[in-house]
């Protein structure tokens, strides 16, 4: 069995009073595309840090393809053989894109590393900028050199600190795309850091979700969205209806229906039931439950429709795909049994 | 790479070395205050009674006297000036707003050395002056002596003006103006809004730069004792030049010292208050009135008055005298050595100083928890050369000693006065004098670049050493060439902590011109003084040419978020 590329073992560090990692325990496999997700301030790019050595443990151990680097000992950024995209992409203003991707091959032979870095400049379609100053770059382009200069030394792991989050909306999907199948092609182990729950969904094949320095969810993205631990996982991924509910011999009622009680609930009395908007069908067809429209926001491929339900205090948010009648009022709605959340 | 080095600090010895060579600097650096305090208090006790029956009476109230009157000068006109040239629109004040800096070109015993002979009974003013008014003798008709108290507060006065016009003009530049609009709407007068709101608002800048002012009166040595005015700073050398007397020299550095410490606790204080002036930034500054072309005259006159005393007057006096001498004697051997001695020394005081600047900001960046050392650094900056130079000459006196005595005791030969003798002394002064310029410049220099440029650098396979190298030193070296002209200019510049403790038979365009002017004799110094001035208007120039009008970016405007203020 090969060795995890990463492992972190009660991997503490704290700013002042606050623990930006908690007695943090992970294994990420080798060649996983590992997505770190969470609220600002949660911690994940302490934890990037800290697998790079440019920040190091209060207590705990890490290894890198189980040489320790941090713990007992600690080795320096400069020998783990890490390589690291910036979220400002730090490119070296007094370099060139050429000499910025020859940065970290100083120690190859000169030919070798001007080929090596001609071939990732080629690969990323970016040769034409090899004599460009980082200034003279857009956002898209910067990315790209940072990404080159990252591979250059060939390292077995890369860590990137919120690399989409400088660009906008159009070209941040095709760059990451771009990004994530070079990545993928040249096997490397790669631990991306975001914010954004779509990036973190569509991104890696796996999710670390993460809060207050600990991990609150590890899975592949379906095991995050789809059975989430807790209700605030649930939360970070989409917005969410809270009912209020009542847990009697294995079945909870709301106002909304009866769902079977997941397996292992065993408590009985009040309990708060969660739907996602897309769990929720709406027909002006008689059916379910009756509602009355509150507000409409048309999104496109779908729309969001607010109802309001008697015997509910709060609003239930609905996303439908389904084309509801300009003049539409009073709507019936059922709710999916699969898709409803209990915790 | 080894992989099981045993780390117990927070790096591994490569990034190690550098905070610990800092703390060596930081020792090294502090070494002649801690001598200054150890031979103070080897003085007797009725060595101290007589310093405090004969000496201290007067250079105290002497040097509080001059204080009050410098700092009272300075505050009127560095306002006064710094209003002028945001306030209102007049043709010439682009050029008015540079040129009301170049009186910090002329160091204070060169402008006491030019007035001295300029205002002359026979010289060429009051000469004028009789020829006014119909005077024939000098016994009939002459000003009030120059040599005077007074004269001694005007013309430090108006020299040392500039360290508050650069502050209270950047905070009236970054003044909200619709604060003044709001007065205005309220029935202020345009006066009576600069009284009621500007200038309180501008309060602690010019405490700011009231305080500098006082260091640099302080420092002076040359100027207060041409003029005859027996300041502490002057009792402590005449205290160690005439009466060789070291304890003594040490206990009056000492009482100077804690009236600095007294001027930095004030700066402090007052910067305090900076802080919630600072905060509306961000708002449109003041926009100046136009004015009619009288006024607008009137006005620019006004504000050439402090530029023509304190920059025009001396500079074409020494201009004219220093070609009458050439005329006369060409430039003499003495001279022309005086001058490698003069660049010499300052370009070995510089370079030593840049490179322990370099040393300290760096560690402070690699290790934080290391910023103290750059506080400390900045003690000799702060403390008037003669007390520096006192404690160099004990610190190195003792080593001289002790070297002597061991080369004697083991090889039975004498080294004599190894440091004392060769000018290393003079460089050490320096150096303590001006870490704080190289040290500040350089790590403002360093704080403009992102730390994810190191952490890339090191992810990319460079040791601290290596990013050092590669990427912080191309990338800041404009910062550190900016602090290496700074502190070169000071080093040719310097006056007291040079004439203590040079090697014999060494004299540089400073001592020079000094001994000149004890004596009473004007031969070449003139050339000397004309070629210090035209030195040290570089770093004016280019201070306004990297922008003094932006209150952000100067090296002025860094130095003074620190604390250090602007010498030039």
């Amino acid at each position: 069995m090969t060795e995890p590329a990463v492992q972190l073992e009660n991997a503490k560090r704290s700013f002042g009073s606050t623990a930006a990692l908690d007695d943090l325990s992970l294994d990420i496999p080798q060649g996983d595309v590992l997505s770190l997700v969470g609220p600002s301030g949660c911690g994940k790019s302490t934890l990037l840090r800290v697998i790079s050595g440019v920040e190091r443990l209060d207590s705990g151990h890490v290894f890198l393809n189980g040489r320790p680097v941090d713990g007992d000992g600690f080795i320096e950024p400069e020998a783990r053989g890490v390589g690291f995209m910036f979220q400002d992409y730090a490119l070296f203003p007094h370099l060139s894109v050429r000499d910025n991707v020859l940065f970290g091959l100083k120690k190859r032979k000169r030919a070798d590393a001007t080929a090596r870095a001609q071939d990732l400049l080629g690969r990323l379609g970016i040769a034409h900028l090899a004599g460009r100053f980082p200034h003279a770059l857009s956002g898209g382009e910067q990315q790209r050199v940072a990404l080159a200069r990252a591979l250059a030394p060939e390292p077995g792991i890369i860590l990137m600190d919120e690399p989409f989050s400088n660009l906008d909306q159009g070209l941040r999907q095709r760059v990451r795309d771009e990004t994530l199948s070079v990545l993928r092609a040249s096997g490397t182990t790669v631990i991306m850091v975001t914010h954004d729950p779509q990036e973190a969904l569509s991104a890696g094949n796996r999710v670390v979700l993460m809060r207050k320095g600990s991990i609150v969810q590890a899975g592949t993205p379906y095991d995050l969205y789809d059975r989430p631990v807790d209700a605030y996982a649930a939360a970070f991924f989409s917005a969410l209806n809270a009912v209020p509910g009542f847990i009697r011999g294995g079945r909870v009622e709301t106002r909304v229906g009866t769902f079977a009680a997941p397996s292992g609930l065993t408590r009985e009395g009040k309990t708060t039931v969660f739907i996602r908007p897309d769990a929720i069908h709406v027909t002006t067809v008689p059916g379910d439950v009756q509602a009355r429209i509150r507000q409409r926001v048309f999104l496109g491929t779908t729309e969001n429709v607010v109802l309001e339900v008697e015997g509910l205090d709060q609003p239930l948010t609905v996303a439908t795909p389904t084309r509801l009648p300009v003049d539409a009022d009073m709507v019936f709605f059922s709710v999916l049994p699969r898709k409803v959340l209990i915790f | 790479m080894p992989a099981s080095s045993p780390a117990t600090g927070l790096f591994r010895p490569s990034g190690r070395r550098w905070p610990g060579c800092a703390g060596l600097v930081v020792l090294v650096v502090s070494l002649p205050f801690a001598g200054l305090a150890s031979e103070a208090l080897k003085g007797s006790p009725g060595l101290w009674a007589h310093l405090i029956s004969s000496i201290l009476p007067v250079a105290l109230v002497d040097t509080v006297i001059l204080l009050t009157g410098v700092g009272l000068l300075t505050a009127t006109l560095g306002t006064a000036a710094a209003w002028l040239v945001t306030a209102y629109a007049f043709p010439g004040r682009r050029i008015l707003e540079w040129a009301l800096l170049l009186p910090l070109a002329v160091p204070t015993y060169i402008i006491a050395y030019a007035y001295l002979d300029i205002l002359h009974p026979i010289g060429p003013v009051q000469g004028a002056v009789r020829w006014l008014l119909g005077y024939e003798s000098p016994r009939q008709f002459r000003l009030p002596d120059i040599r005077s108290m007074a004269g001694c507060i005007l013309l430090l006065g108006f020299v040392l003006y500039p360290y508050v016009y650069t502050p209270t003009r950047a905070m009236f530049l970054t003044q909200p103006g619709n604060l003044i609009d709001a007065a205005r709407t309220l029935g202020m007068s345009r006066h009576a809004a600069f009284r009621r709101v500007a200038l309180p608002m501008a309060r602690p800048a010019v405490a700011v730069g009231v305080a500098l002012a006082l260091m640099e009166t302080l420092n002076d040595v040359g100027a207060a004792e041409f003029l005859g005015v027996r300041t502490m700073t002057v009792s402590i050398y005449t205290t160690w030049v005439t009466r060789s007397d070291l304890p003594g020299a040490s206990q009056i550095a000492l009482m100077l010292l804690l009236i600095v410490v007294g001027l930095v606790a004030f700066e402090r204080w007052a910067r305090r208050k900076q802080g919630y002036a600072g905060d509306t930034r961000r708002s449109r500054g003041m926009t100046p009135v136009p004015t009619g072309r009288l006024k607008g005259l009137l006005l620019l006159s006004a504000g050439l008055v402090p530029v023509l005393l304190g920059f025009v007057a001396p500079a074409t006096y020494l201009v004219t005298e220093a070609w009458k001498r050439y005329q006369f004697a060409a430039l003499s051997p003495r001279l022309l050595q005086e001058a490698v001695n003069t660049i010499v020394i300052a370009m070995l005081a510089t370079a030593v100083t840049i490179t322990l600047g370099l040393l300290i900001a760096y560690a402070a960046r690699l290790r934080p928890a290391t910023g103290w050392f750059l506080r400390l650094s900045t003690l000799g900056y702060a403390a008037p050369s003669t007390v520096v130079a006192i404690g160099v000459l004990i610190v190195l006196g003792n080593a001289d000693r002790f070297i002597d005595g061991a080369a004697l005791q083991w090889l039975g030969i004498s080294t004599g006065l190894v440091f004392l003798g060769s000018g290393a002394a003079v460089v050490y002064a320096l150096t303590v004098r001006f870490l704080a310029i190289s040290a500040g410049g350089i790590e403002a220099g360093l704080s403009r670049i992102p730390l994810s440029l190191d952490h890339a650098a090191r992810t990319l396979g460079q040791s601290p050493s290596g990013t050092f190298r590669h990427i912080h030193l191309p990338l800041s070296k404009t910062a550190i060439a900016a602090a290496a002209l700074l502190v070169f200019v000071d080093c040719v510049k310097e006056l007291p902590a040079t004439l203590l403790l040079r090697p014999l038979n060494i004299e540089t365009f400073a001592t020079h011109l000094y001994g000149e002017a004890a004596r009473g004799t004007y031969e070449e110094a003139s050339i000397a003084a004309l070629a210090i001035v035209a030195i040290s208007v570089l770093p004016v120039i280019f201070l306004s040419r990297v922008g003094i009008a932006g209150p952000a970016s100067s090296v002025l405007a860094r130095d003074n978020d620190h604390g250090e203020g602007v010498r030039i």
